[in-house]
């Protein structure tokens, strides 16, 4: 299965930013025909690798060799000339040209030196018709489609460019299971064609079903490379954080009656939300689940005050909710707030400081009149990285130096600093480390201990599972299910997920270490 | 999936900002001309394209950075530069002539090259650095005509600024008025020039990758990069065009005026014309969005909706306050966009 000498070798390898290390000294090989699972926490270094992997970055010192020969990268596309191609996590796509424009934007398809419009076209049909996307049209720009669908379009561009060794950074986090499918079998195909893979990925269940190998990567070292099966998912979790981890969920309260809080009668907006009604009581978590794009995400938005037009009803506490601005929706009246999908742009102003960051949605609690106090606003800043545990060098830093997980809870943090009453949170944890999870699900059940009312949407069905006390499936804009207690199942979500009732037809492997 | 999978139907809704001023203009012009003593004439015709050439060609240049996301401020003094170069050499035998006019094109094409080694290589934001260097095209056109004045060849400067008939005619390649001919001598040589430039220039530009990189850095630089794309040909090859087509402007403004004049408050007022040109025609300001056509079209509804100064009788003094309402009125119409959007995070991306 793998020849005898790697296809990409990396020796004592190693890089550092301004005097944090990201990777040292690290020897990492893989061969051709494998699918190698690369796992670790955030700011581990699994980033810093595939980047240099495939000439984002140039390692300080050390060797990187492909097929042997010893190479050095100065940009991406001397890697992919060396049939390096990578998937990257942030997504590498120009949202006003076109699907087709974009699948070949490097090196199209050309007619007397032009740009040859019809061939690239058929090119891209043929790649999209390879990873069963037949219904995403080649002329549409890629600002209009879907998060899913882009990851879709961002994985043809790769397999455009004929690699012999594809990267996959989270390239499956905002996948549907179907497209998900899609991906396993594409690995599979690509496998048996002698390609090397390298994926990298937040999801244990993923790794397990599809990796040949895995490596363990902490705090910029390479801990283990070991065969699939040669380690339980209990010690591969402690190679990774370094200590042993308990229940990866907080126990759930005994189900018990509670005051209803926040209310929605027969909501519908545009063709995304169809007649939806849900109550949520006080000091509850109800999960939103289903496939990427039923409508989850608009129906946070909706509540949040960021949908014009929608119909139907919302009350909290009895009294009306109908805020029109996310400014609206945080005001002491309604006390909303929302964790969105994308912290990259939704959730943080990336160039602007930690401080700044925590402050953006309560700087009216920091004022004196008009003024910022900054004796106040320090304090808070203080109070909000101590609570979530931020790891932070300094405050004034820009948050664009955090790892992900950490970004993360800055934005939990500015929300909870606006001591909220109703707290929405769309997919809090993607792309995020095991060890912040955690933090988040522990962080999330005290909130609503507190008895606060919380709505989560996960594309995680394992953390909806451990996390909510009720389980509302979505479907085409509509809640289709409503799960409680036990009968919140794997094969339950998943069954209502694609709306077929008690039937599942393909399953879905289930983490054994939910 | 929208139901509308055809090519036809995918580009009508990528856009529909362009076809918007196409109609709008094709309106405004027949009102115009409905409304003019000679409208609908030949005469008329001329007229109006002698008058669009320059601040068309301007559009077409200030575009190119437009898309890339960037601002270029000297497209007014270049265009003011090579008015003055081509004042100078435009003159003399036919070879001499047409030597002049492809220096005063390299002059507006160098000074482009320029600009964009100097955004590249200098890290410059091209808003600053293009201030500067239009400066300095002012003070090099100012150099060579400190006064207005110059001589341009008479011939060429009839035969340019009229219909087919008079260029045939100025130049005797044939029987002008042969029966053949008869049906499109009406045609003005200005907007065949404009088209010839326009869609022999442009068009195959943005059907190259340097081209199509150009869009890529104005919708997502970083994703441009990730990509392999080559960011600093495609930005020198933006602010190069907008010269070249800053020279033409330069170039036909002494055809036209048959001299050249390095005056400072006109260039300055181009520049920002062609700016609003540019928006007007449906290029986003953010980059990565409309095109060089757009603009010309863009600068057509500025420049017809000048002319009707002239058959509506407003106070003079009254001018600039209309011009600039008109002008806010039509950058708004892009904004009704906004209206329809029902998710408001729509608006900022």
């Amino acid at each position: 299965m793998t020849a005898d000498r790697p296809i990409v070798q990396l020796s004592g390898v190693s890089k550092h930013f301004s005097g944090t290390r990201a990777l040292e000294n690290v020897d990492f090989a893989c061969f051709s025909g494998a699918i190698h699972g690369i796992l670790g926490e955030n700011g581990a270094g699994k980033s810093t690798l595939i980047k240099i992997i495939s000439g984002v970055l140039q390692p300080d010192s050390g060797e990187l060799s492909v097929n042997g020969t010893r190479v050095s990268f100065a940009n991406p596309t001397h890697a992919v000339a060396s049939g390096i191609v990578c998937i990257f996590q942030e997504l590498s796509l120009v949202p006003d040209l076109s699907v087709s424009d974009n699948i070949s934007l490097a090196s199209p398809p050309r007619r007397f030196g032009l740009i040859d419009k019809r061939a690239q076209r058929r090119c891209a049909e043929e790649l999209l018709a390879r990873i069963k996307c037949e219904d995403v049209d080649p002329n549409a720009l890629v600002r209009e489609l879907s998060l899913s669908r882009r990851q879709m379009v961002e994985i043809a561009k790769a397999l455009g460019k004929d690699p012999k060794v594809l990267i996959l950074d989270e390239a499956t986090s905002a996948l549907t299971s179907r497209d998900v499918g899609t991906v396993y079998e594409l690995l599979a195909d690509l496998k048996a064609q002698n390609v090397s893979s390298l994926f990298i990925s937040h999801r244990m269940h993923e790794i397990e079903q599809l990796c040949d190998t895995l490596s363990v990567f902490r705090n910029g070292q390479h801990i283990e490379t070991f065969a699939k099966g040669a380690r339980t998912d209990r010690e591969i979790v402690r190679l990774m954080i370094g200590r042993e981890v308990d229940a990866q969920y907080p126990p759930k309260p005994a189900p018990k009656p509670r005051p209803e809080h926040l209310r929605i009668e027969n909501l519908a907006w545009e063709r995304q939300i169809k007649d939806v009604s849900l109550s949520i009581g006080k000091g509850e978590i109800v999960g939103l689940g289903g496939l990427d794009g039923q409508g989850q995400k608009e129906l946070l938005l909706g509540l949040f005050g960021v949908l014009r037009g929608m119909q139907g009803r919302v009350t909290i506490a009895g009294r009306p909710c109908t805020p029109g601005s996310p400014a609206e929706a945080k005001q002491a009246s309604l006390r909303i707030a929302l964790v969105p999908e994308d912290r990259k742009t939704e959730g943080l102003m990336l160039a602007m400081s930690i401080a700044d960051n925590l402050l953006a949605a309560s700087y009216a609690r920091v004022s004196d009149g008009i003024f910022i106090n900054a004796d106040k606003a320090r304090q808070a800043v203080e109070d909000g990285i101590a609570k979530l545990r931020i790891k932070t060098g300094s405050a004034d830093d820009p948050v664009a130096t955090l790892s992900g997980g950490n970004q993360q809870k800055v934005v939990i943090a500015k929300w909870l600093m606006t001591d909220p009453d109703v707290i929405l949170l769309n997919d809090p944890t993607r792309g995020i480390d095991v060890g912040t999870k955690q933090e988040i699900y522990r962080l999330m059940r005290d909130l609503a201990d507190q008895g606060k009312t919380i709505l989560l949407y996960s594309s995680d069905y394992a953390e909806l599972i451990g996390c909510c006390d009720r389980v509302m499936v979505m479907y085409d804009g509509g809640i289709v299910a409503s799960l409680s207690g036990d009968a919140i199942t794997e094969e339950a979500i998943v069954a209502a997920s694609l709306n077929v009732g008690g039937a599942v037809p393909h399953a879905v492997p289930g983490p054994s270490h939910a | 999936m929208r139901n509308a999978r055809s090519p036809l139907a995918a580009t009508i809704r990528q856009n529909s900002g362009f076809l918007g001023a196409i109609i709008l203009l094709l309106v405004l012009y027949l009102i115009y001309n409905l409304l003019h003593p000679r409208g609908f004439s030949a005469a008329l015709l001329i007229q109006n394209t002698n008058e669009s050439v320059a601040i068309v060609f301007l559009a077409m240049a200030q575009t190119v950075p437009v898309l890339l996301g960037g601002l270029d401020l000297s497209v007014g003094a270049i265009m003011t530069l090579t008015n003055c170069v081509a004042s100078v050499v435009v003159s003399g035998s036919p070879q001499q002539i047409l030597l002049g006019m492809v220096v005063t094109l390299a002059t507006g094409t160098a000074f482009g090259v320029a600009n964009g080694l100097i955004v590249v290589y200098g890290r410059l934001q091209p808003i600053i650095a293009t201030l500067a260097t239009g400066a300095i095209a002012v003070g090099l056109a100012l150099f060579i005509r400190p006064a207005p004045g110059g001589t341009v060849d008479d011939d060429i400067s009839w035969a340019l600024t009229n219909d087919l008939y008079e260029l045939v005619d100025t130049y005797g390649w044939f029987d002008a008025d042969a029966a053949w001919f008869s049906s499109f001598a009406w045609v003005p040589v200005p907007l065949l020039i404009v088209i010839v430039i326009a869609f022999g220039v442009w068009l195959p530009f943005k059907h190259t990758i340097t081209g199509r990189t150009v869009y890529a850095i104005g919708s997502a630089e970083g994703a441009a990069y990730m990509s392999g794309l080559n960011l600093d040909r495609a930005k020198i090859a933006a602010f190069t065009l907008a010269g070249f087509f800053a020279g033409c402007a330069g170039l036909y403004l002494a055809i036209q005026t048959s001299s050249g004049n390095a005056d400072i408050t006109q260039a300055g007022a181009y520049t920002l014309n062609s700016i609003a040109a540019v928006v007007v025609g449906g290029t986003s300001l953010l980059g990565g969005v409309g095109g060089a056509i757009a603009s010309l079209v863009g600068a057509l509804v500025l420049r017809v909706i000048s002319f009707y100064f002239r058959i509506v009788s407003i106070d003079p003094l009254l001018q600039p306050l209309v011009e600039g309402l008109v002008l806010l009125a039509a950058v708004s119409l892009g904004a009704f966009r906004t209206l329809r959007v029902k998710n408001q995070l729509a608006l900022f991306r």
